[in-house]
């Protein structure tokens, strides 16, 4: 089961920030475990982040972004009380999804 | 609900896969043939983009032909990182319009970190954290009204990170 994405949304002048903190491994295949065995690839493939249901972001990942994922970015309009939500899916099929009110 | 956006992707991505045909290989003839639906070679480019090796290998497989060097991009990340794991990396960009920004790093093992898209109302901004191989340049190409665009920064690693 994978941990609840930290998600802090704050608006200021008409302008919203989300600072996004995804839990996740996101191992890139080529590091071994303790045994040395290869650990498998195992990384989120795509992120999507809407704000009362509309998309304000989405794309890509691959496994060079650091392990729990961080992001910051910053849409026009907002309002205090609004929902924003960060989807994801990995590579093995997992999904998740959090939203938080802005404050 | 973001419909529209998504087709102007889709149908750019159509015409640049016609056109960079040759590069596509396989994609190229069998979306020509209509055997791919444009939305499935969407998302296949997308992901194909991640197994790149080179920068080059990664600009072609986006279908970014040599993005001009823009001034309007501020790219921010540390001159030297201890931690090649976690890197912080900002991009603003000042551009008109900014459609998109990829982050890669060219002498990671696969060049492209992310490709993210900035719907309408988005701001050209975005703060991330990455991993580094080694020491080497982290660029950003940015999409700005229809055109990309890039800046670059070396960021010398003492302790990789991939």
């Amino acid at each position: 089961m994978s941990a609840p994405t930290k998600i802090r949304a704050t608006t200021k002048d008409g302008l919203t920030e989300v600072r996004v903190l995804m839990q996740h491994e996101m191992d890139n295949g080529r590091r071994k475990d303790e045994a040395g065995n290869l650990i498998p690839a195992w990384y989120i493939t795509d992120v999507t982040a809407r704000h009362n249901g509309r998309v304000v972001l989405e794309g890509e990942f691959g496994t060079s972004v650091s392990k729990n994922p961080y992001l910051v970015f910053r849409f026009r309009g907002g309002a205090v009380g609004d929902k924003v939500s960060i989807s994801w899916q990995d590579n093995k099929g997992e999904t998740r999804s959090d939203e938080v009110s802005i404050i | 609900m973001g419909v529209s956006v998504r087709e102007t992707a889709i149908d750019f991505e159509r015409r640049r896969a016609l056109k960079a045909g040759a590069g596509l290989g396989l994609f190229g003839v069998l979306l020509a043939a209509g055997l791919i639906q444009p939305g499935m070679v969407n998302a296949a480019t997308a992901r194909a983009a991640f197994e790149a090796k080179t920068l080059d290998e990664a600009l072609n497989a986006l279908g970014v032909f040599s993005p001009a060097n823009s001034p309007s991009i501020q790219l921010t990340a540390p001159e030297v990182a201890e931690n090649g794991a976690v890197v912080p990396v900002t991009v603003e960009s000042m551009l008109f319009r900014t459609e998109q920004i990829c982050v890669l790093a060219d002498k990671n093992p696969t060049t492209l970190i992310a490709n993210l898209r900035f719907p309408e109302g988005t701001e050209g901004f975005l703060t991330t954290r990455v991993k580094m191989a080694q020491t080497s340049s982290v660029i950003v190409l940015v999409k700005a009204d229809g055109k990309y665009y890039r800046a670059s920064r070396e960021v010398k690693v003492t302790a990789g990170g991939c």
